[in-house]
């Protein structure tokens, strides 16, 4: 490191000191909190030593929430205040809600508002609030752990979770406090902890059956690059209904004649998994329950599970098959098959799997724990302590992006599988003179009815000025991040008047809502959120001063005139005039004014950076063709 | 965002139909690992911003040239010619009476005996037609005429009727499994 960094008193600590960074697997049953140390990835444990924490909370009328073993152990006793599963609810209306019906055994309220709040002795409380708490205890263990404040995380969701479910894991992260490196799949974090240490190439499929999703992703990996060609599955068919058709089961053999209560059905649900997890080393379990004042032994082995579970194990490989389909690859070429999530230990999911792809399967790494630990690696990747990797992880929106058009038909504007981030535009007209407003509705699904598909957003462009039907042309955007996040913008291309949108599902949380929700976080001081606004915006301008810094040591004289270069440094130092003192809200236009001046440069080094790629490339072509 | 240049220019590839697949991707990972979002995870928001929109552009860029009806396409537009967007252009009576015959087939498909193999070798029909039509547009894009041009863009239109076709049956396949 030859350059000298100079730092004004009160400016930035060393900007090359390593940043605590963690991966999070917010999972349906359990979630786990993951960080590279001494280059290696490791899972982090509470104070007694457990690597797991049961993804459940409980909610008492005094007093902040239970999380994890304390709140499991209630869940049978105290089932309305004790949410396990909460994951299956994100991002989810309350139609979705009452077609799981009986199976949650929790009391909703507020079912005029679209999204489901569960009634607990706290209160109401949003799937988003509830997985907040999750993410938040494990923020504390981490950060209690790596002995300082995170600078990020990066959090997996399933591959096949939309666009409004997806939304509702970040805000859950926003609400927690914790700053979001990227929204990773999850199959994709676990073929990069199989895929690092041994510089592979070719084709992998990440099998991934959760406790309550199912994910099948094929990759392509080549030279630190990990590209996801295709990913399918179901985002309603998990682990938790391997047991669930094995309580079903235990409720025929018992033969109970009244109807069972909640806790009733949760002490099966118990009772299954435990069966379950017994026969994958036991070939025949044998239990004694007793329910409802029935008392009974059960008798069960292997075949006899393997039968019950025959037809949702057989979704799973059929998902396989299309997934393959769509990736342009044969079941031959597929050269690794990683196996994610605890009930893929179940033999007969095993010998499935095996089976379809017709190889050994990958299960060195502990498949609980797999997908925390590869989004480790990319957490320390994304938040600059590993310049020099070459690590990418390159995504796909996994359910196709579209619009309602007449009739109630999808017209589709970004197809599954596109590689993101991506930005498409098409352009509608209106269909009656004299039209001056138009609605638009996003979509996001494979069929071609509105109906059939999962509805995103309803918004209105209005203003369009009158004119005869079909004259007008409204150009629709939708610009999908790498977190895999919509927007959408609408605009009149001969008026320009336009409309646009970040897509917050209709029953997700609105931006005020969680604003307010921080807010009554800290309700107790408001000081504290003066100085939470004031961290933000100081961290904000030191990221964007030290990377124009950089920029400008290593590009400045190429790509600047001398008087570019002196308009933007009195920008700097005004900024960082600001940035000593303690106004958020002048430090937050400072930093909007920095960025400003300094577009055009930015600009300028991408374009170079392009330049350098391909020629780089060219020189290597004539090294190999010598 | 101002990128002027196109996506051949962009990739640094003759604009030519018959390109070099694999130089195109490992070109791609290459521009990717250069652009990608990621890349400027722990930078501003507005170089974050900036490198969104590039790799759009490059994500655009790649499923164009890769695909070869929407190379076709874009080689066309890039003439002043889109077959894409333009309404109904008259069209060679046997090829679509042939259409017709293979549309028929496809709606009968799923009440075939076997309708996976069925819609298996409709496929495969389909990509044989498809061959020689771009073996045509191919000689005739590279031929600085007026009518070399217009038999280019027929051929194409040729290639958007049976691609539209080839989904149809990936739909059909996708509703069975």
């Amino acid at each position: 490191m030859a350059l000298l960094q100079i730092a004004e008193p009160g400016q930035s600590p060393d900007p090359h000191k390593r940043k605590l960074a963690v991966g999070i697997d917010l999972g349906t049953t359990n979630s786990l909190v993951a960080t590279v140390r001494s280059g290696e990835s490791v899972t982090l444990p509470d104070v007694q030593g457990r690597h797991t924490l049961p993804s459940v909370v409980r909610y008492l009328a005094e007093g902040g929430p239970q999380v994890g073993y304390d709140a499991h152990a209630k869940a049978v006793t105290d089932p309305f205040n004790t949410i396990q599963s909460v994951k299956r609810l994100m991002g989810r209306g309350v139609a979705d809600i009452k077609k799981l019906g009986d199976e949650l055994p929790y009391r909703f309220e507020r079912l005029d508002e679209g999204m489901p709040y569960v009634s607990t002795a706290a209160g109401a409380k949003s799937p988003v609030e509830i997985s907040a708490d999750i993410l938040r205890e494990l923020q504390r263990r981490a950060e209690d752990s790596l002995g300082g404040e995170l600078a990020g995380a990066v959090i997996t969701v399933p591959a096949y979770f939309d666009d409004a479910q997806r939304q509702a894991t970040k805000d859950a992260a926003t609400l927690a406090g914790l700053k979001v490196l990227r929204l990773l799949s999850e199959p994709t974090a676990a073929a990069v902890a199989y895929g690092l240490d041994e510089a592979a190439e070719g084709v992998i499929a990440v099998y991934d059956l959760g406790g309550g999703t199912f994910d099948i992703s094929i990759l392509r990996l080549s030279r630190g690059v990990f590209e996801v060609m295709a990913t399918g599955g179901d985002s309603a068919l998990g682990g938790d209904d391997l047991d669930l058709a094995l309580a079903h089961w235990l409720v025929e053999q018992l033969d109970v004649a009244q109807g069972l209560g909640s806790a009733d059905a949760r002490y099966l649900t118990e009772q299954a998994r435990s069966i379950k997890e017994r026969l994958t080393d036991e070939p025949v379990v044998e239990v004694s329950l007793a329910v409802a004042g029935v008392e009974k032994n059960i008798t069960i082995d292997r075949d006899q599970f393997g039968a019950l579970i025959k037809s949702l194990v057989a979704r799973t490989t059929r998902a396989c098959r299309r997934a393959l389909k769509d990736a342009g690859v044969t079941v031959d070429e597929v050269k690794d098959i990683v196996m994610v999530g605890g009930s893929t230990r179940v033999p007969q999911v095993r010998d499935a799997v095996q089976q379809f792809f017709g190889k050994a399967l990958r299960i060195d790494i502990d498949p609980d724990r797999v997908v925390a630990l590869g989004a480790a690696l990319q957490a320390d990747v994304l938040a600059g302590n590993k310049p020099d990797s070459d690590m990418l992880l390159l995504d796909v929106i996994p359910l196709s992006l579209g619009l309602e058009t007449m009739g109630g038909l999808v017209e589709k504007l970004v197809p599954r599988n596109t590689a993101i981030p991506v930005a498409k535009a098409q352009e509608f007209t209106t269909y009656q003179d004299g039209q001056t407003a138009m609605a638009i509705h996003v979509v996001q699904g494979e069929r071609e009815l509105v109906d059939d598909c999962r509805s995103l957003a309803r918004f209105e462009l209005r203003g369009i000025p009158p004119m005869a039907a079909g004259a007008a042309k409204i150009r629709v955007t939708f610009q999908v991040d790498a977190d895999g996040l919509l927007n959408v913008e609408a605009k009149e291309l001969s008026t320009g008047v336009e409309s646009r949108i970040q897509v917050k599902p209709s029953y997700g949380l609105s931006d005020t809502e969680i604003e307010r929700m921080l807010k009554d976080s800290y309700s107790f001081a408001q000081d504290d959120l003066v100085l939470r606004n004031l961290r933000e915006q100081q961290v904000d301008a030191d990221r964007l001063l030290h990377s124009l810094e950089q920029a400008l040591i290593e590009d400045g004289a190429v790509l600047l005139t001398p008087e570019e270069r002196e308009v933007l440094q009195a920008a700097m130092v005004q900024l960082r005039e600001l940035r000593a003192g303690s106004d958020y809200r002048a430090i937050e236009s400072g930093v909007k004014a920095l960025a400003a001046a300094s577009d055009e440069f930015a600009s300028r080094r991408m374009d170079a950076s392009i330049q350098r790629a391909l020629q780089g490339h060219n020189i290597d072509e004539i090294e190999e063709g010598r | 965002m101002d990128i002027k240049q196109n996506f051949f220019e962009f990739y640094s590839l003759p604009a030519v139909f018959e390109i070099d697949l694999g130089l195109l991707s490992q070109r791609h990972l290459e521009l990717q690992k250069k652009l990608h979002p990621d890349r400027f995870a722990h930078l501003s928001d507005q170089e974050r911003r900036l490198s969104a929109q590039y790799t759009a552009y490059l994500n655009e860029g790649y499923a164009t040239l890769r695909s070869s009806l929407l190379r076709a396409q874009y080689l066309l537009k890039l003439q002043g010619i889109d077959t894409h967007n333009e309404s109904s252009t008259p069209m060679d009576p046997l090829f679509l009476m042939q259409q017709m015959e293979l549309r028929e087939r496809l709606e009968d498909a799923p009440q075939h005996a076997d309708p996976e193999s069925e819609l298996a070798a409709l496929g495969e029909e389909v990509e044989h037609m498809m061959a020689p039509l771009q073996a045509e547009f191919c000689s005739q894009i590279t031929v600085p005429a007026e009518t070399s041009l217009h038999a280019a863009a027929a051929a194409v239109r040729k290639m958007q009727f049976l691609d539209k076709l080839r989904r149809e049956i990936e739909r059909l396949e996708d509703e069975l499994y």
